[in-house]
């Protein structure tokens, strides 16, 4: 392998998109940060970590463009800038393909580390779309990236793999570690029939950096090739996402739990006192 | 949720299946968290009665030795109801094995476990730090 000895800016921050179990949304949620990212102005760029069962081309609409990839950057074949696909709506957004699923038999953490310090250097995003499991393929992605965000369902399986791959990313010394909760659906935790927010923050003990509902639009927006953020906050899922890129900038955006948002006014207010009164 | 499903648990026969599966989680990841094999569990469960029965006659119908989590710490949390004590068992100088101190009631090792169930006064509780996950 050839290597680069990229000198990354301080400023670009290299965060990896993981969550164990596979399907649970990471590939969704690189797509509709990256964009939303973009959107705020950041210069952000998405690597498709996941060789094996890539898609995030097919999320952002770009899979049609793809020249060359990762595999032939690593091997000194092409320029960065020619294996940087640049979305179409929104140029501030690029995308590093991920090569042939071979590439999996030799790649190693340092290759990644390369990939993500190289495409650092011209960014200020780096989101990395990690792919499901917690062996080499998670290895290699966890070794470029310096923070995390570890995505999960209100589900035992997902909610145990995350607390996995949290343990990981600990032992690694990876900080900061922040949680996505994905596919909540208020009426079923108003129920009591699923996990419910403060559950699955208090299990696995992480800061809670966005909350995203089960939304029928993110479906839709993937038959598209269109991530919903390209469409400002037109659904509750959209207005998650770009939530959680505000909240990555440092801005105080409060988050509303969905399935508390039905109780009466007096329960309501209940909960704020009690809050106020331990802070 | 069916109208059956609703009396039921009206009549709080049927617990709800979130509650359920944060209570299975948690369990769960107390064994994940420990990374004890079940069989030096089992072990260390049998030690732990040995030596407190040396000291006090305990419950062991009643008595549990489990592992808890909260806060990513994983405690080892022993609950054994005491009948009585066995005021001559042990001679005043116990051996090298028995460190002085251990004796009644209170706490084994470094506890990190607050929590005090005031209808358990006779509980020992013990807890061990989560170790390091293996990498
Ligand atoms: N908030 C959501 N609401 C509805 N469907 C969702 C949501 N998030 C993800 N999905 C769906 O879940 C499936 C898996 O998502 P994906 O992002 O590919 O997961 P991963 O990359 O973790 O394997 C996709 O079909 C996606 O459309
Ligand atoms: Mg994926």
């Amino acid at each position: 392998m050839s290597t680069h000895d990229a000198v990354t800016p301080a400023s670009a921050r290299i965060i990896l998109i993981c969550s164990g179990k596979g399907g649970v949304g990471k590939t969704t949620l690189t797509a509709n940060l990256g964009i939303a990212l973009a959107r705020l102005g950041e210069r952000t760029v998405v690597i498709d970590a996941d060789f094996g069962l890539r898609n995030l081309d097919l999320l952002l609409g770009l899979e049609n463009r793809i020249v060359y990839t990762a595999q032939e950057v690593l091997a000194g074949s092409c320029r960065l800038e020619q294996a940087l696909v640049k979305h179409k709506l929104e140029p501030n957004l690029s995308l590093m393909p991920a090569g042939n699923p071979r590439m999996l038999e030799w790649l190693t953490p340092d290759d990644m580390k390369t990939v993500a310090n190289l495409v650092a250097e011209r960014s200020d995003y780096v989101l990395i779309d990690c792919p499901a499991g917690v062996e080499q393929g998670f290895k290699n992605a966890a070794a470029a990236c310096r923070e995390a965000i570890v995505i999960t369902t209100p589900e035992m399986s997902a909610v145990r793999d995350a607390d996995r791959v949290i343990g990981l990313l600990n032992s690694q010394g990876i900080q900061p570690v922040q949680l996505v909760l994905n596919r909540v659906r208020p009426k079923m935790v108003a129920n009591q029939e699923m996990l419910a927010v403060d559950d699955v923050t208090d299990i696995l003990a992480l800061p809670l950096l966005g909350l995203v509902v089960e939304d029928e639009q993110v479906i839709v927006s993937t038959n598209r090739g269109e991530p919903l953020t390209l469409n400002g906050t037109s659904s509750p899922a959209a207005r998650a996402y770009v939530n959680v890129a505000r909240r990555l900038r440092g801005e105080g955006v409060p988050l509303i739990d969905p399935s508390k948002e039905r109780r009466g006014l007096r329960a309501r207010l209940m909960a704020k006192l009690r809050k106020s009164g331990n802070s | 949720m069916t109208l059956i499903d609703f009396i039921q648990r009206l009549l709080g026969r049927d617990k709800p299946s979130g509650a359920l599966a944060r209570e299975r989680l948690q369990l769960v990841l107390a064994h994940d968290r420990s990374d004890l094999n079940p069989e030096l569990l089992e072990q260390m469960r049998r030690e732990i009665l040995e030596v407190v029965q040396k000291y006090v006659e305990i419950d062991l119908e009643s008595g549990d030795v489990s592992l808890e989590t909260g806060d990513r710490v994983t405690a080892l949390v022993a609950n054994l109801p005491i009948r009585r004590a066995r005021p001559l068992a042990i001679p005043r100088t116990a051996g090298a094995d028995m460190p002085d101190g251990v004796v009644g009631h209170g706490e084994i090792g470094a506890s990190t476990d607050q929590r005090t169930d005031p209808d358990e006064v006779d509980a020992e509780k013990a807890a061990v730090a989560d170790p390091p996950l293996p990498g």
